[in-house]
């Protein structure tokens, strides 16, 4: 996800000279690249993340597009003033790239977990937030992104099973993807988790159940259609996210359903409002917090037999 | 009350009578609006005279030219000392003045940039300004352009960390486009800078990031003129102008007092304090 991310910027500044590519001291090896192609577009701004936003805005005020880069905590959390006043109240053009999201970086301990950043950013006005599920979805989004303007987080990752662009739909930001059509259930996902809730579409099917399975690959704005469609047609509703269910993708599908005045069983899998205090490799973690595969598959069983 | 002027038509014609306007105008929001940093915006006042009436290159008739100088005021709760300055050059009615912080209004106690002609960044949180300044002026050398960039800090505001950062990069990428004017009044929020977090030796410091240095009387006029027209100071080395200040400076009973970053002059002290600046003019 990392390398597509990589090589749809190299991509698309090299048809648009106005974007640059900045980092807060990361990213060993992955831009080479871009620093091969585009050498003096590469601004490393040292280990300052705070300047980094600030810097960020400033290029992006005077037309640049600007890409900055950190892991997920870093240039989310570090510098969370800078992204609100500063880029996102002077509608500056800068995606915020945040690295390693969820437990990507699963052995490094909880300053490396990106478990918040989804739901943080996503309360800040005038911020795109995007999760995508897979290196076909996060290449789409860049491309997308890097024409968009004003400013937008994009959560990757690095390792995901997902081959979503095979299936042929088409990705446009703020429109959730249908993977895979059923009635039973809907299990809602935003990033790399969601090959989770495919595999356990295909235990469900084993026991003669069906569930449809949507990447909410832009958390916001939010596709409240789909959402709603979800209501309709199926039973129950699931969401999946490696983020605290409070105010993420859970929160957001939530609030939809509440409004709609509309009910079905419905729940939020994701961190359970807890810090991650053990470490391990990113499978082994969401097992761990109640995200991996036997817990969305018991989850949904649960509220299959809540809707009966 | 009385405005200070009788129309928009500009009211001064040397940059002393901008600086007692700038005074007068900021003690009327104040006083009106009931609000709050006075004394720092008085600590200000001869620096923006200097900067928007002579060093800035910038246009009332045309705020968004390409080629206008960027100047952010990073001590965002001044902002009543920028209005004031843009209002007396030009930019939008004096008497648009009189909204600061009404209900409704858009001319926040920290300024803002919204709707407001002139404003270039919206500062209130310190810290921020010289950041995005220097992403400008980096901006402005990745694309050939020679205006400038000013970011106006307070000496309090050094206390944050973000400013080193700044601080660090724009020195190490040799960003003589970039000027930083420090208000050096030595008060903090609660008390002397040199009780709070001592900023001594304050210009070696700077020098120590790669930047160029030089020291100035923040209230004589002729100083600030000259001192200004050698920046930048070094070819290839951003530069700081530290100013030494008085905060309240221009009304006896504010000067030199933390008081007066939070008190606003009601009554007595109001009808006071416009008295010696009605005296100053005489």
């Amino acid at each position: 996800m990392r390398d597509a991310f990589v090589a749809a910027l190299v991509s698309a500044a090299q048809s648009d000279e106005k974007i640059l590519l900045v980092t807060g001291d990361l990213g060993f090896g992955t831009f080479d690249p871009f620093v091969k192609a585009i050498p003096e577009r590469f601004i490393n701004v040292g280990v300052a993340e705070q300047n980094m936003i600030g810097v960020s805005t400033g290029l992006g005020l005077e037309g640049y597009k600007v890409f900055a880069y950190s892991i997920g905590n870093f240039s989310t959390l570090r510098c969370l003033e800078q992204i609100r006043n500063d880029a996102a109240y002077h509608e500056a053009n800068l995606t915020i790239i945040g690295s390693g999201g969820g437990f990507t970086y699963g052995a490094l301990g909880m300053s490396h977990h990106a478990t918040e950043d989804l739901s943080i950013l996503r309360a800040l006005p005038g911020i795109t937030v995007v999760a995508p599920c897979d290196a076909w979805e996060t290449t789409q989004a860049v491309t997308l992104l890097a024409a968009a303007k004003g400013v937008s987080y994009l959560r990757i990752e690095k390792q995901t099973p997902l081959r979503t662009g095979d299936l042929g739909i088409p990705f446009v930001l703020g429109k959730a993807r249908r993977l895979r059509e059923g009635r039973d259930i809907t299990i809602i996902g935003s990033g790399g988790v969601l090959a989770h809730a495919d595999s356990v579409a295909q235990r469900l099917a084993e026991r003669g159940l069906s569930a449809r399975v949507v990447s909410m690959h832009t958390l916001k704005p939010l596709d409240d259609a789909e959402i709603l469609d979800a209501l309709r047609d199926t039973r129950a509703i699931l969401t999946i996210e490696e983020n605290t269910i409070l105010g993420g993708l859970g929160g957001a599908v939530a609030e939809v359903i509440a409004e709609s005045g509309r009910s079905v069983p419905f729940r939020r899998l994701g961190m359970q409002d807890v810090y991650s205090s053990v470490v391990g490799s990113q499978d082994y973690l969401r097992q761990y917090y109640g995200m991996g595969i036997d817990a969305i598959l018991d989850a949904s069983l649960k509220l299959i037999a809540r809707a009966a | 009350m009385d405005e200070p002027h009788g129309s928009n038509r500009l009211g001064w014609n040397t940059l002393d009578e901008l600086a007692l306007n700038i005074r007068r105008d900021a003690v009327q929001m104040t006083h009106l609006g009931k609000s709050s940093h006075i004394g720092s915006v008085l600590s200000i006042a001869d620096i923006l005279a200097v900067l928007y009436g002579s060093f800035l290159n910038v246009d009332p008739a045309f705020p968004r030219k390409p080629d206008r100088d960027r100047f952010i005021l990073s001590k965002g709760h001044a902002g009543a000392g920028v209005y004031a300055a843009l209002a007396e050059c030009g930019f939008f009615p004096i008497d648009d003045l009189k909204r600061h912080y009404q209900d409704g209004s858009n001319l926040s106690g920290h300024v803002s940039h919204k709707g407001i002609a002139g404003v270039e960044f919206s500062t209130g949180s310190l810290g921020h300004g010289l950041p995005v300044a220097t992403g400008m002026a980096l901006a402005a050398k990745l694309s050939g352009l020679d205006h400038r960039v000013v970011a106006l800090l307070s000496d309090g505001e050094c206390d944050e960390g973000s400013n080193w950062e700044a601080f660090l990069f724009a020195g190490h990428n040799k960003l003589d486009n970039l000027v930083v004017v420090i208000d050096y009044n030595k008060l903090q929020s609660l008390k002397p800078v040199s009780e709070t977090l001592a900023l001594e030796p304050f210009a070696d410091k700077l020098r120590a990031f790669n930047w160029a240095v030089e020291e100035v009387d923040g209230h004589d006029i002729e100083a600030l003129q000259a001192v200004f027209g050698r920046i930048p100071f070094k070819t290839g080395m951003p530069s700081v102008v530290l100013a030494h200040t008085t905060k309240g400076k221009g009304i006896s009973f504010m000067e030199n007092s933390v008081l007066w970053h939070y008190r606003t002059a009601q009554g007595d002290e109001y009808t006071a304090a416009m008295a010696e600046l009605a005296d100053r003019q005489d």
